[in-house]
């Protein structure tokens, strides 16, 4: 285990900051990767991992700090630079062309070329029966990209990678999406490129992954490097305690709200392999915390509770009334709200006026003889506008040119105004400024307050403890964890979250 | 999701990655290979039918074929149509449409007709140089506008065509020109035969292997699939996709202003009207020649049959005593019956690895 941290390092970053405006994504990143190792990035969404990657492959420029590929000092400006300088991200879902060859796919740009610049397929192919020879992996190299599965596109890319002569591959959460035989197939190549000599950067929130394949292990959190250690020196308590070891900052103006009967009831919720047999409740005035990683299948659970969503089984009712599955229509009249996550491609019209956005559901009871006047929905729109503290100079400003935290406000009194009983907000402040986002806590903490019930997704661990009075965690479209606000830590969080599957298996 | 497996694998026992992914190389010969693909492509089978449709003709009347006239208007009727759906298929490869071919075959047609009348003496050559730079021009305007303008070539390219189009009424007004105004030896053009093969017919054919052969063997030939097959993935393979898209409507635009030429050559009269309404003839044809609208596949090959073919069908038609409604109905149910195929194959070939997936895992 000593060798690999001896030599110069392939991959070299020291105190790499980087900020998107006003939010400060990376705040001192370092990571040094040697060749021959396989090195775990681990950290909690949001702690930096993938502004590290993307600088590192390009996408991104650093504003600060040391970048060293094998020593030498580099800067690159697109993904081409990186890939010239034999850098490789293998991202979750590779993008490929499906109409053309896999062998294509891996030469596309480069084709090998013969007498009068003709494309050498011959040459081509043997060369990709070859690499998939070198992989270990029995491809085809002659049929088209379109159909295989993301394990069998991660090697098409593995094996351009290797092509490409890359001495440093990045994996950025490749297991994701596979089953287990397809992980152990990818193990097995990863660990044939570690014994070529290549450096690769592995980031997965499994931790048996982790210690199954990885030497070495670096933890992240809030945008800064914590440490880096041996996996055969470190445990999964150790690792987790590093990536959450913060105090829950007092930013939560959590109100003690009265919690009263049940509003909303599921009652074994499935979809086939997006979530399994959810049940829970959430009663009057209280906020239920949905925890867990990126990819865990909490918005899929809660697009399917709104109906957004199909499920194949199960039943969701609301103040005891069952509601239809596949009607969001259906949903909102029974009295449920849904903030969405993505709130400008489905929260929002980011074209129209405050006004029209906040009367949008409400506008069949605003209507008269089927007709909506701008008078009427600025009646309705006043209020909740005002209420919320929407800075807007008029409430016929349109939502495109206003703050991330006042478009939240907005799509907030949409749904307010319809008077629901139920409000189902997935990731309440993503792209909220600090400021902002106390508000929207503010908010919330008061709705609870009124005898509203809520449902509340958020990545946000800190969030997650501070606002919610009970915390339900998600792991692979299981419910792990059903946690009061005592017993909700962030280590007992965290280990619900990166559960594996085999553990329910038994 | 997949049911828990055992993630500990004895090595060289059970299944083996490669039983479970049913991705194997394929086992077959070279020789049957090529065989076993040319028998399930798309070209052959349009290939098929027009062959169909040109038996049932001969069979009614086999003067459809079998005569000087008849021969000579199966091989160059569909030329002109062929030349505008090669490049129209380039075009459709990338994810692109261009609606402009008919104007801009209007344009050169006339600029041809000025040329001979304005200029006596010049060389038919050099008549055929500008007019083809002209379609140049007019398809790189195209092409810059679609490239730049973030802005679909659908609705571009049915700006230009009406544009076009203006500048050809506003040219030529109800002017018309006639063979008179022409040398006979470049009307010669349009009817002569070389081996009993029109002409036309061999320089459509040359145009066709030429550019057949550029998209199936050269890098960049390949880089318009890949931008077709997916826009993004290609700028992310750093693929210089705004270059391919103008080259792709440049060659349509020089494909068209060709065809203009040789429509004056062939019909000896040329109008404000001509080509209207044939540049839809054009993408029926590529879309009925198995190129996919969407892009990223389909071939050159493919397009010209379909060419070949939705020109035949139309001769063929009225000699079997089907009415004139009836006609365009049947290349109407010719092109959704394509897409239709092209859907029903792709649904069956995507369920059946995803069910060989689903029973493996």
């Amino acid at each position: 285990m000593t060798q690999i941290t001896e030599g110069t390092p392939v991959l070299e970053l020291r105190d790499v900051s980087k900020s998107f405006g006003p939010v400060q994504a990376l705040a001192a990143g370092s990571l040094r990767v040697h060749a021959g190792s396989i090195h775990a990035l681990v950290g909690e969404n949001g702690a930096g991992k993938s502004t590290l990657v993307k600088i590192v492959a390009g996408v991104h420029r650093r504003d600060s700090g040391v970048f060293e590929l094998g020593g030498e000092p580099v800067d690159f400006g697109s993904t081409s630079d990186s890939k010239a300088a034999g850098v490789a991200v293998i991202y979750q879902e590779p993008t490929l062309f499906p109409d053309l060859s896999v062998t294509e796919n891996i030469f596309m740009g480069r084709q090998l070329v013969g007498a009068g610049r003709r494309i050498d397929r011959a040459a081509m192919y043997a060369e990709a029966a070859a690499l998939f020879g070198r992989l270990g992996v029995d491809l085809d190299p002659r049929r088209l990209a379109r159909g295989l599965s993301i394990a069998d596109q991660q090697i098409i890319e593995i094996a351009k990678a290797i092509s490409l002569q890359a001495r440093l591959l990045i994996m950025d959460e490749p297991t994701a999406a596979l089953s287990g035989i397809e992980v152990e197939r990818l193990f097995a190549v990863t660990r044939t490129l570690r014994d070529e000599g290549r450096a690769l950067v592995f980031i997965s929130h499994r931790f048996d992954e982790v210690f199954a394949l990885c030497d070495t292990v670096s933890v992240m959190r809030d945008g800064a490097y914590i440490a880096t250690v041996p996996t055969a020196a470190t445990t999964e308590s150790q690792i987790v305690s590093q990536m959450v070891g913060r105090e829950v900052a007092e930013l939560f103006p959590k109100t003690a709200a009265e919690v009263g009967e049940v509003v909303l009831e599921v009652d074994g919720l499935n979809s086939p392999g997006v979530f399994h047999d959810v049940s829970f409740t959430v009663r009057r005035g209280e906020i239920v915390g949905l925890a867990g990683l990126v990819g865990a299948g909490r918005s899929e659970i809660a697009r399917a509770i709104f109906g957004v969503d199909g499920y194949d089984s199960g039943s969701v009712r609301l103040s005891g009334k069952a509601i239809p599955r596949g009607r969001p229509r259906a949903a909102i009249d029974a009295g449920m709200a849904f903030v969405p996550e993505d709130r400008r491609a489905q929260g929002l019209v980011t074209d129209a006026s405050v006004s029209h956005n906040v009367a949008s559901v409400i506008r069949g009871a605003l209507a008269r003889v089927g007709l909506l006047t701008g008078s009427a929905e600025n009646r309705a729109a006043g209020p909740w506008a005002g209420r919320l503290e929407v800075k807007t100079n008029a409430l016929d400003m349109t939502a495109r040119t206003m703050s991330g935290g006042n478009q939240q406000k907005v799509v907030l009194a949409k749904w307010l105004a319809t008077e629901p009983e139920l409000l189902i907000i997935d990731e309440p402040t993503r792209g909220i400024d600090v400021g902002t986002k106390a508000e929207v806590h503010r908010i919330l903490s008061e709705l609870a307050g009124q005898g509203l019930g809520i449902l509340m997704i958020s990545s946000e661990l800190p969030e997650v403890l501070g606002m919610a009075d009970r915390v339900l965690v998600v792991c692979e479209g299981r419910i792990t964890a059903d946690l009061s606000r005592d017993e909700a830590t962030p280590d007992a969080v965290m280990h619900a979250a990166t559960r594996h599957e085999e553990e329910f298996a038994s | 999701m997949t049911p828990p497996t055992e993630v500990t694998h004895a090595d060289g026992s059970g299944a083996t990655a490669s039983e479970v992914l049913l991705v194997q190389p394929s086992t077959l010969s070279p020789a049957r290979r090529t065989i076993t693909g040319l028998l399930r492509s798309r070209e052959l089978s349009i290939f098929m039918v027009l062959i169909a449709v040109t038996i049932v003709a001969t069979a009614k009347n086999e003067n459809f074929l079998f005569s000087a006239d008849g021969w000579r208007n199966f091989l160059v009727n569909p030329s002109l149509l062929l030349l505008l759906a090669v490049g129209q298929a380039v075009v459709v490869i990338t994810r692109n449409v261009d609606l402009s071919v008919g104007s801009i075959m209007a344009l050169t047609a006339y600029l041809t007709g000025r040329l001979f009348i304005d200029q006596p003496g010049l060389p038919i050559i050099a008549v055929f140089a500008l007019c083809l730079l002209a379609g140049a021009l007019l398809g790189l305007v195209n092409g810059l506008l679609v490239a730049y303008f973030n802005v679909p070539s659908l609705v571009i390219t049915l700006g230009t065509l009406y544009i076009y189009r203006g500048i050809v009424l506003s040219w030529a007004g109800s002017d018309r020109v006639n063979a008179g105004d022409m040398p006979s030896d470049f009307l010669a053009l349009g009817n002569k035969a070389f081996l009993t093969i029109p002409v036309l017919t061999i320089i459509s054919l040359v145009v066709l292997a030429v550019v057949g052969y550029y998209l199936h063997t050269a890098r960049t030939g390949r880089e318009f699939y890949a931008i077709g097959s997916d826009p993004d993935a290609a700028v992310l393979y750093g693929l210089d996709v705004r270059r391919r898209i103008i080259t792709a409507f440049v060659l349509s635009g020089a494909l068209a202003g060709l065809v203009g030429v040789l429509y004056t050559a062939r019909y000896g009269t040329v109008s404000s009207g001509v080509g209207s309404g044939i540049e839809l003839q054009a993408v029926a044809a590529v879309v009925i020649g198995g190129v996919a609208i969407f892009g990223g596949s389909g071939t050159v090959w493919g397009a010209a049959i379909g060419a070949f073919l939705l020109v035949t069908i139309n001769r063929a038609l009225p000699s079997l005593g089907i009415e004139d409604f009836w006609q365009r109905a049947v290349v109407g149910v010719l092109i959704l019956g394509a897409i239709v195929l092209d859907r029903v194959l792709s649904k069956r070939q995507e369920s059946k690895l995803a069910d060989a997936r689903e029973l493996s895992a």
